[in-house]
C-alpha cells in the first residue's frame, strides 16, 4: 500500500461541504481535512465520531469535588482543629455550609484545567510544537482535503478535480 | 447558502463587502502595522504612571501600611475599594464570552477577544491590593493551604477572605485558559503570514503548533462550550464570594443578604461600561469598525441600562430593608450613608449609576459613539463612588462615638490606584498591538449568516 495521499484544496466552505460528502459517497478516504475555522456539519460529513471529552470533563469535576472535601475534612477537623470565633471545627456535617464555596471553586478549577490540558495533549498542542498543516493558507481562507491514495492515483484526482477544488497535490504522507 | 440563513430582520454583524480573507487581513493589520504616533504617547503616560504605582507600592511594603490614610476606625478604605472595582470590571469578558456562548449570541464574536483580555488584565490589577494589604508581603502565602511546616497554620476555611482567595485565583487561571484555548487558531494564522523569523517563531510558539484539524475544531468546540458552562457559575460565583467578604461580616451597612446579586450586577454593569470605553477607541484606530459595529455598543448600551436599574433596585430595597428591619444601628447607618459627611459621594454614586444609565432607554443616544463612550467613564466613577460609599461609610462611624473620624487618602493611596489604571493601560495597549484582537476564526464562521454582503444576496432572493 502506498503512502501517498492528494491534497485537494478549496476556497468555500460550501464546496467543501459537497467535495466530502461525494468524496464519502465514492468510498475513498479521507485522511484529514484542514479549515481555517470551524465548519458546521464537517465532523459529521466526514464520518467523525463525537468527542468525549465534555465527560473526561465531568469526571474531572467529581475528583475536584472529592478533593476538596478531602482536603478541608483532613486539614480542618481531623489534623488540627481549632475553636475558631466560638465556632468549633469537630464535625464536618456542621462546619460544612462554609466549606461550598471552596467545593464549588475546586470542583471548576479542576474540570476546566484538566480538561483543558487533556484537549491540548489529545491533539498534540503545546507550545515548540511544530505546525503541521500543508498549506499556510489553511489559517487564513483555504480549505486542504487530503484523500489516501487506494489504487488508481490519476482517476482519483482526475474525481476530486471535478469536485470544485482550486489547487491538487500529490504528496508522501507527512508524519 | 441555504445552511447559512438567518433572518433578514437580524441586522448585519460585519458591514461591508468582506470575505474570509479580508477578515485575515484587517485583524492582522495592527500587528503587522506599525504603532502611530498616538499609541506611543498613550503607552508612556501609561508607563509612568505604572511606575508611579510601583514606587508607591514598594514605598508602602518598604515603611509599613501606616503610610495608607488608614486609621484605627477606618481600616478599609481604597485598598479594597479599587479591589473590588477591579474585580467587578473582569466580570464583562467572561459575560460576554461564556454566558453570551450559552445563549447563542453571535454578536458576543466580534468582542469577546478583547473583552477577556480586559478581564485578564484587571483582574491582574485586583488581586494585587489584598497581596500588598497584607503588609508583610513576604508571608503571602500563609493564603495557602500549607502545612505547619512552612511556618503557617492550616488555612480557616469559614472565613470570606480565603474564599475569595481561592474563588479569584480559579478565576483568573480559568479565565486565561479559556482566552488562551480561543487564540491558539489566531496566533495559527499570525503565524502563517509572517515574514519576519522572530515573528514566526514567536506566533508559533504562541500558536502550540495550531493546524485547524476537522477533529481539533470538533474538540476545540466542545471544549468552548464546556468551559462557558463552566465559567457562567464561576463568574457569578466570583463576585457572589467578594460580597462575601462584606455580608458575612456584622457592620452594620454590610451585613445584608442582598449583596451578592446587588454586586453581580454591578460587576457586569460596570465592566460592560469599561468594554464599552476600550472598543469605542480601539474600533477606531485599529480600524475595526466594520467588526465591531455600531449595533455592538448599542447591545452593551442595553445591558448596562438593564444592570445599573438593577443596581439602582437593590440601592432602594436596601434603604427600605435598612428601615423596615426596625434595627436602630442598621437604620443610623444607611441614615449616616445617605446624609451624614460623605453625602456627597452617594449622591455621585446615585447620579453616576441609577440616573446616567436611564438616558439610554432613547434609541438615539444609545447609538451614539459619543454618548456611550461618556456614559461608559460616569459609570465607572459611580461603580468606584459605589464601593467607596459602601467600604468607608459602613466604617467611618463606628459602635464608638468618639472613635467617629474621616478618611483621607494620602499621596501613596493615590499612587497605588493610578499605578494600577496605568498597569492594567500598558498591558492591554501592549495587547492591541500583539494580539489578534478579533476573534477572527469565529467571526469567519458567522460571515456568510451575518455578513452584510450575504444578507443582502440571500434576502434579494426572497423577493
Amino acid at each position: 500500500m502506498s503512502n501517498k495521499v492528494v491534497q485537494a484544496m478549496y476556497n468555500d466552505d460550501d464546496i467543501l461541504m459537497d467535495a466530502v460528502k461525494a468524496v464519502r459517497e465514492a468510498n475513498h478516504h479521507i485522511e484529514e481535512v484542514y479549515t481555517p475555522f470551524p465548519v458546521h456539519g464537517l465532523d459529521k460529513a466526514m464520518g467523525l465520531k463525537g468527542t468525549r471529552i465534555a465527560i473526561t470533563a465531568f469526571m474531572y469535576g467529581c475528583v475536584g469535588l472529592a478533593f476538596a472535601i478531602w482536603m478541608m475534612n483532613y486539614m480542618m477537623i481531623q489534623d488540627w482543629p481549632q475553636d475558631i470565633g466560638g465556632k468549633p471545627s469537630f464535625s464536618f456535617a456542621a462546619n460544612s455550609p462554609a466549606f461550598v464555596p471552596i467545593m464549588f471553586e475546586l470542583t471548576v478549577f479542576f474540570a476546566a484545567h484538566l480538561m483543558v490540558i487533556t484537549f491540548y495533549m489529545r491533539s498534540k498542542l503545546w507550545p515548540f510544537k511544530k505546525a503541521e498543516n500543508p498549506d499556510p493558507r489553511t489559517t487564513d481562507d483555504m480549505f486542504v482535503m487530503e484523500v489516501a491514495v487506494d489504487g488508481d492515483e490519476n482517476e482519483l484526482v482526475s474525481f476530486l478535480e471535478k469536485t470544485g477544488t482550486v489547487e491538487i497535490k500529490v504528496t508522501e504522507k507527512h508524519y | 447558502m441555504s445552511s447559512h440563513y438567518e433572518a433578514p430582520i437580524r441586522r448585519p454583524l460585519i458591514i461591508g463587502d468582506k470575505s474570509y480573507h479580508d477578515i485575515t487581513v484587517d485583524v492582522a493589520a495592527p500587528v503587522e502595522g506599525k504603532a502611530n504616533k498616538l499609541w506611543w504617547t498613550a503607552f508612556t503616560i501609561a508607563l509612568l504612571a505604572f511606575l508611579w504605582g510601583l514606587g508607591a507600592i514598594i514605598y508602602t511594603i518598604g515603611t509599613g501600611i501606616g503610610v495608607w490614610g488608614l486609621n484605627k476606625t477606618v481600616g478599609w478604605a481604597w485598598d479594597i475599594t479599587n479591589f473590588v472595582w477591579w474585580v467587578g470590571i473582569g466580570h464583562a469578558g467572561t459575560l460576554i464570552s461564556a454566558v453570551l456562548l450559552l445563549f447563542r449570541q453571535k454578536w458576543r464574536m466580534g468582542i469577546n477577544r478583547s473583552a477577556e483580555a480586559m478581564t485578564i488584565f484587571s483582574v491582574v490589577q485586583a488581586g494585587l491590593f489584598p497581596v500588598i494589604h497584607m503588609g508583610r508581603v513576604w508571608n503571602a502565602h500563609f493564603v495557602l493551604p500549607l502545612p505547619n511546616q512552612f511556618g503557617t497554620l492550616w488555612t480557616n476555611f469559614n472565613s470570606p477572605l480565603l474564599w475569595d482567595v481561592f474563588a479569584i485565583s480559579t478565576y483568573l487561571s480559568v479565565s486565561l485558559v479559556f482566552w488562551w484555548t480561543g487564540l491558539l487558531p489566531d496566533f495559527a494564522m499570525l503565524r502563517d503570514r509572517a515574514i519576519k523569523p522572530f515573528q514566526k517563531k514567536i506566533y508559533s510558539l504562541l500558536s502550540f503548533g495550531w493546524t485547524g484539524r476537522a477533529k481539533d475544531w470538533q474538540r476545540f468546540e466542545e471544549v468552548s462550550l464546556v468551559l462557558a458552562g463552566l465559567a457562567t457559575p464561576l463568574v457569578l460565583s466570583v463576585h457572589t464570594i467578594v460580597s462575601f467578604d462584606f455580608a458575612t461580616s456584622v457592620i452594620p451597612g454590610w451585613h445584608t443578604t442582598i449583596f451578592p446579586p446587588y454586586f453581580v450586577a454591578g460587576a457586569v454593569f460596570s465592566g460592560f461600561a469599561m468594554v464599552n470605553t476600550l472598543l469605542i477607541i480601539m474600533r477606531k484606530v485599529s480600524n475595526l469598525e466594520a467588526y465591531i459595529t455600531e449595533q455592538h455598543i448599542e447591545l452593551m448600551n442595553i445591558v448596562i441600562m438593564i444592570t445599573g436599574s438593577i443596581v439602582g433596585c437593590a440601592y432602594i430595597t436596601e434603604l427600605f430593608i435598612a428601615w423596615y428591619s426596625g434595627v436602630e444601628y442598621e437604620q443610623y447607618a444607611f441614615l449616616n450613608r445617605a446624609t451624614g459627611p460623605y453625602w456627597w459621594a452617594y449622591l455621585l454614586m446615585m447620579s453616576c449609576n441609577v440616573f446616567s444609565p436611564q438616558f439610554m432607554w432613547s434609541k438615539k443616544l444609545r447609538t451614539s459613539i459619543t454618548f456611550s463612550f461618556i456614559i461608559s467613564i460616569v459609570v465607572n466613577i459611580g461603580m468606584w463612588f459605589e464601593r467607596f460609599v459602601i467600604i468607608v461609610t459602613s466604617l467611618h462611624r463606628d459602635y464608638l462615638p468618639s472613635s467617629w473620624t474621616m478618611f483621607s487618602p494620602t499621596f501613596v493611596d493615590i499612587g497605588i490606584y493610578v499605578g494600577t489604571i496605568g498597569f492594567f493601560f500598558v498591558l492591554f495597549l501592549l495587547y492591541a498591538r500583539t494580539f489578534p484582537v478579533i476573534a477572527q476564526a469565529e467571526v469567519k464562521s458567522i460571515l456568510k449568516s451575518s455578513g452584510e454582503k450575504f444578507k443582502q444576496l440571500r434576502d434579494g432572493n426572497h423577493e
